[in-house]
């Protein structure tokens, strides 16, 4: 029972991880593009983020 | 005078070398007294200053005659047990002893009280969780202190602020030069856009209010005193459910019927019974999602930067040899410094939801776009 549960948090946290490399990524490909709308994507850039990251923090604390 | 100087040098380098031959032996002492039971003990170390405590305690150490000696002070213990029972922390010596009161008896375990017969017995279910009378405890307890400490610097600081401004006419002076950038961020940066200019005014003194006190406490939460407030969920829910109980009491009119007709005019009545069925229920868990992701979020984030800051110090005792503590010292260095950060962003975040959140729920439709959708 312990390892499946160990192997899922596991999985969450690589989704994690991709989906928000994949933000930071297209947030750095927007600003290249429109360097003045530097402050409106980061905030949505962290929003997102922050929106993903709980997700897999309660992966974490199912374990 | 040179030759003064000198020595008083050679003094202070004999005193720092006493130190590290101390800090060795109690290091070497340790290990060789745990034995292979050093890393468990690293781990409840560190859960220790995870938790909450009933005393003030700013660090403790082992004498010679292996006696352990506590720095700190003790905090009031407020029962509700049959009664009001007051008393100071104090008499359970770090959990070592029995605290008797009025004839009961009780006794800290793993920093929680619980109701005992004269000897301390305590009682265990099946899964090894304690069975003894738990009292209601309203001490005030380490976390209870940094939030009242915290509180009064802050009211402090911003009246003493708003006086500064009454007296030079607006112009920032001293902490007015840091403080006032932050403040103008978050009105123009985190309420305007989000709120709308016409409703904003009125969640401003909430926002500013949660930004500082998240950012006070996870910034003494950096401090070396072994402060965890923002990494306790009871503190993270308290607050979450303060976003909760604003959003939904100022919620207009549209706020609601977004909650309960998400289609509006776009469909007729009988088109909707089927949709809503599963719609209104997604709507209303929503309600309750957001603020628990934002309680989550913080705790989460502030309770796993403190075990990655407690483990990596532990890497120290557990490598045993010399490039353990430059390891150590560097990683948790640069860790500590992401944490700065954090404690910074998580503010941010926070601040950045509610005011998405209190958005939401005052948003006003403009009208013709409903009828655009009916034709």
């Amino acid at each position: 029972m312990e390892i499946p549960v160990m192997v899922g948090a596991g999985l969450v946290v690589i989704g994690v991880g991709l989906g928000i490399g994949r933000i930071g990524g297209s947030a750095m490909e927007a600003i290249a593009r429109q360097p003045e709308a530097y402050g409106k994507i980061q905030t949505a850039m962290l929003i997102a983020a922050a929106l993903i990251e709980g997700i897999g923090f309660a992966a974490l604390f199912a374990v | 005078m040179q030759k003064a100087t000198f020595t008083r040098l050679l003094l202070i380098a004999v005193l720092f070398l006493g130190q590290f031959s101390f800090a060795k032996e109690t290091k070497e002492a340790k290990s060789e007294e745990q034995g292979t039971d050093l890393k468990t003990e690293i781990k409840d170390y560190i859960f220790h200053h995870l938790k909450d405590s009933h005393d003030f305690s700013l660090f403790s150490y082992t004498k010679e005659n292996g006696e352990h000696k506590y720095v700190g002070f003790p905090l009031p213990v407020i029962l509700w047990d049959e009664g009001l029972k007051v008393f100071s922390s104090s008499k359970f010596h770090h959990g070592e002893t029995l605290a008797e009161v009025d004839g009961n008896y009780y006794k800290l375990y793993h920093s929680k009280i619980y109701k005992t017969d004269a000897e301390g017995t305590i009682n265990y279910d099946e899964e090894h969780h304690p069975t003894n009378i738990k009292p209601f405890d309203f001490s005030i307890t380490k976390n209870v202190v940094m939030i009242i400490i915290t509180g009064l610097l802050m009211l402090w600081l911003f009246s003493s602020l708003a006086r500064s401004y009454a007296k030079n006419n607006g112009v920032p002076t001293g902490a007015g030069r840091f403080f006032e950038p932050i403040v103008l961020y978050i009105r123009d940066d985190i309420a305007r856009p989000n709120i709308g200019e016409k409703r904003y005014k009125k969640y401003m003194p909430f926002l500013l209010t949660i930004f500082f006190f998240i950012w006070f406490l996870n910034m003494f939460g950096m401090t070396p005193l072994g402060i965890n407030v923002t990494g306790n969920i009871a503190i993270t829910t308290a607050l979450a459910l303060l976003t909760f109980v604003i959003t939904n009491f100022t919620g207009t009119k549209d706020y609601w019927m977004h909650q309960f007709d998400p289609l509006g005019k776009s469909l007729p009545w009988y088109g909707k019974v089927v949709l809503y069925i599963i719609l209104v229920p997604i709507e209303l868990l929503g309600l309750i999602i957001k603020p628990f992701s934002l309680l989550i979020r913080l705790y989460a984030n502030m309770q796993a930067g403190h075990i990655v800051i407690g483990s990596l110090i532990g890497l120290m005792f557990v490598f045993k040899s010399w490039i353990g503590s430059p390891l150590s010292f560097g990683l948790a260095f640069a860790i500590m410094l992401i944490e700065v950060l954090v404690a910074l962003l998580q503010a941010y975040i926070f601040t950045m939801l509610s005011a998405l959140y209190f958005g939401f729920a005052s948003e006003e439709h403009e009208h013709e776009h409903e009828t655009e959708v009916a034709h």
